[in-house]
């Protein structure tokens, strides 16, 4: 299954519902596009919904750390939500668990936002 | 190892349904020739899952073997062959005994291992890329990576722990 995305505000706060695969390719761009386009608007608060990203592999972390580093560059803030095992083991052993602001709670995620 | 296995196997169902496996998996190889694509990525990845499922790795480990092989075809189809119509890509997979062999080649200009900055170092850990053969390292039980001017190899072995341990019992 590829990757899906779609986006809502809760709060000032771009929530973005990914599901599926972020994998070289389709899914790695479509997660880079979702991103340029937000900030592009003007949403710099971008909470990514992982929950049911089921797999990820190198490339799909580097466009997560690639939309990490973007955001933070040009003001911004971007954090992580509802990780899979999967997805959170592989955030684990790469080190990035602790680079990113992982989180759990939707609304406790939103009110995060300085 | 076989026959005390099978003698096990004889009373007890699950051992046996293990030791089978392990019979299933002697001396198989099947290899691909595929094309410098993404689709073989994906097809590499499909096929270690189908195959670590058929020899007896649970769910978890069947994700890691596919993940490892999925890294190492990226390597091959992009850093290797850098899509180039003209080069292949060889899978192979090699089931012996308690192991999983596989090993996949491209024919791009040899991958210097030793060139590879490691991923979780400080000034690393926000590089876009650079984790596959780490990730590949993390997942396998035995990871051989042979370079030359003519492509890169890479060897990956993951043991069948679950049966592996079935027979030991059997044997003692």
């Amino acid at each position: 299954m590829s990757m899906k995305t779609s986006t809502r505000q809760v709060d000032g706060v771009t929530i973005v519902d990914c599901s599926g695969r972020i994998t070289l390719g389709e899914g790695s761009v479509i997660l880079k596009d979702v991103v340029r386009e937000l900030l592009s608007k003007g949403q710099k608060k971008i909470l990514l919904n992982l929950g049911d990203v089921n797999y990820i592999d190198s490339s799909g972390i580097g466009e997560l750390v690639s939309a990490f580093t973007t955001v933070r560059n040009q003001g911004g803030e971007l954090k992580l939500l509802n990780l899979t095992k999967k997805v959170h083991d592989l955030l684990q052993i790469t080190k990035l668990y602790t680079v990113f602001d992982v989180k759990d709670d939707e609304a406790g995620a939103v009110k995060s936002f300085s | 190892m076989k026959a005390k296995a099978e003698t096990r196997g004889s009373g007890d169902s699950k051992i046996h349904q293990l030791a089978s496996k392990i019979f299933a998996m002697i001396e198989q190889r099947v290899s691909y020739t595929l094309d410098s694509t993404l689709e073989t990525v994906d097809s590499a990845e499909q096929a270690a899952s189908r195959i670590a499922t058929e020899a007896g790795f649970d769910d978890d480990e069947v994700m890691r073997i596919a993940m490892a092989v999925r890294e190492a075809a990226v390597n091959a189809v992009l850093h290797g062959n850098a899509y180039d119509p003209g080069k292949k890509v060889s899978l192979a997979f090699e089931q012996t005994g308690d192991k999983l062999v596989i090993t996949i080649k491209d024919q791009g200009k040899g991958l210097d291992p030793d060139k590879i900055p490691d991923p979780l170092a400080p000034e690393n850990l926000l590089k876009t890329s650079g984790r596959g053969i780490f990730l590949i390292r993390s997942f396998m039980d035995e990871v051989v990576i042979s370079a030359t001017q003519t492509g890169t190899e890479i060897k990956l072995v993951k043991h069948v722990h679950g049966p592996s341990e079935g027979v030991k019992e059997a044997s003692q």
